[in-house]
């Protein structure tokens, strides 16, 4: 046994892709043209598989910011922000998601994987119980590991299996941190949050939701999950991330919790990387003001959202549970059968992502397609087209479902 | 109570149907090396176990299973502490 034993089934699966020829998972963007047109493997498409929920990625405003910052105060802090990289604008930031979430506490990131480590990794300590949903992402998992709490996990979106554990804890419910996200990344399907919360309450738990996917998405101001079902007075932690509605990178927590100021001191997530550039900083400030300016292209993104879902439906696509403005479309168990699809579709013009098993909820393979509040209608119909072409010429039309 | 005899023989009655070609199951198996579970197969089977037993087990305790015996011993050991 040597130091590289253990990579030789990753090896052997990454041979069978070098076999068909194509590698889903190592596709080349060559150039990047809009939020959804882009250069891929020598393919023009149309991108029907990013996370660019508001199209803000080009933004006249958001570019302009962060030019301007790059050229005041250059292209990065080099430091972290307890020591030389707290910048003014860093402050800024915070305060203005701690004023767009009307809560009294925001601290900054310099991802939204590094927010979820530093929350999990530092609140819930030794003797303590974290309670995540089982489809959680793998920020989530990872800062359970790097926690001392005890981590036990219940069904995906499961109200009933989640309190059925709480009572299990007994007196240890109480301190017991529930996390559970906004929209979940892979079948756009939402936590059942105000019943989640009633749960919290009952049993004296914490409650921490990741609005990743949700941010920009849901709720009458674009606040999340928590808002749309009106219980952000009970959710303690609400996390999120710069790189989806935003446009940009980085991560943030806000919570009614002092405690969260501690964190500063705490959180090595926090401490011990670099704080974000002065211009990711300044993009992020912009796209969160037209984010909250923004029901226009909310509304945009959800009437993508239902055109391409009922699109789909009635190519005979089997779908996700409901429409949101991330749509799977599920195959079946042969990895190269799936493969073999998604590469027709990039040929033709138009990326998705591909999402195989340990990644899919399932032992099938999918494909996670998102809307953008960018596309035009004209954009949705080629990218339907495309899909009746692909998906009759390989037999699939009408026998996905 | 139950005994750590009567919670493997419970646990081997919900292991050897996701091992359909496995001979006689035995307590110092391992799950992934010689009964051929993935990860995602293991989750599956903590879940049944996790109904079956009326208990949550923790993702902690996962480094330290490697056998079908060391599952019983860890399940034995949460229903003492409850």
């Amino acid at each position: 046994m040597n130091l590289f034993d253990k990579f030789k089934p990753l090896l052997a699966a990454r041979a069978e892709l070098s076999d068909i020829g194509v590698d889903p998972f190592n596709v080349k963007v060559e150039k990047i043209l809009s939020p959804t047109e882009a250069i891929v493997n020598g393919h023009r498409v149309i991108l029907a598989g990013t996370n660019n929920y508001l199209g803000l990625t080009f933004h006249p405003e958001c570019i302009a910011a962060a030019e301007n910052a790059l050229r005041e105060q250059g292209c990065g802090t080099t430091g972290s922000r307890m020591a030389n990289g707290n910048y003014a604008d860093h402050l800024a930031l915070e305060r203005e998601f701690a004023e767009f979430y009307d809560k009294p506490f925001a601290m900054v990131f310099s991802t939204g994987y590094l927010a979820n480590l530093a929350i999990l990794s530092t609140v819930p300590g030794a003797d303590d119980v974290i309670l995540i949903d089982s489809d959680s992402h793998a920020s989530i998992y990872d800062g359970c590991r790097m926690s001392s709490a005890e981590v036990i996990r219940f069904r995906h979106n499961d109200v009933d299996d989640l309190a059925k554990r709480l009572r299990r804890l007994k007196d240890r419910a109480s301190r017991t941190l529930i996390v559970v996200e906004g929209i979940y990344s892979m079948l756009g399907d939402v936590a059942p949050l105000k019943e989640m919360a009633a749960v919290k309450q009952e049993f004296g738990a914490c409650l921490m939701v990741d609005e990743a996917h949700s941010l920009g998405v849901l709720g009458e101001t674009g606040r999340g999950v928590a808002q749309a079902e009106n219980v952000e007075d009970q959710v303690d932690f609400i996390v999120g991330t710069f790189s989806k509605s935003l446009g940009s990178i980085g991560g943030y927590c806000v919570s009614h919790h002092p405690e969260l100021e501690i964190l500063r001191y705490a959180a090595r997530p926090y401490i011990f990387t670099a704080s974000s550039s002065p211009s990711l900083i300044a993009s992020t400030r912009v796209a969160l003001r037209l984010l909250q300016e923004g029901s226009g292209l909310r509304e945009k993104l959800w009437n993508n959202a239902h055109r391409f879902y009922e699109g789909l439906k009635k190519l005979g696509c089997q779908l996700g549970p409901r429409v949101s403005p991330v749509i799977p479309i599920m195959l079946g168990e042969s990895r190269q059968e799936s493969i073999a699809i998604w590469h027709d579709l990039l040929q033709n013009g138009a990326y998705v992502n591909l999402v195989m098993p340990p990644a899919s909820p399932d032992t099938r393979c999918m494909l996670r397609c998102s809307m953008s509040a960018a596309h035009s209608p004209e954009q949705l119909d080629a990218l339907l087209e495309i899909f009746a072409r692909v998906l009759s010429a390989r037999g699939m039309e009408n026998r996905v479902s | 109570m139950k005994s750590y005899e009567e919670i493997l023989a419970e646990l081997i009655n919900l292991i050897r149907p996701m091992v359909p070609n496995a001979n006689e199951l035995s307590p110092d198996m391992e799950l992934v090396d010689n009964l051929g579970l993935d990860s995602m197969k293991v989750m599956n089977l903590l879940q049944e176990i996790e109904d079956q037993f009326d208990v949550s087990i923790p993702l902690n305790v996962l480094p330290d299973v490697r056998t079908v015996g060391d599952l019983a011993h860890k399940i034995h050991q949460i229903l003492e502490r409850e």
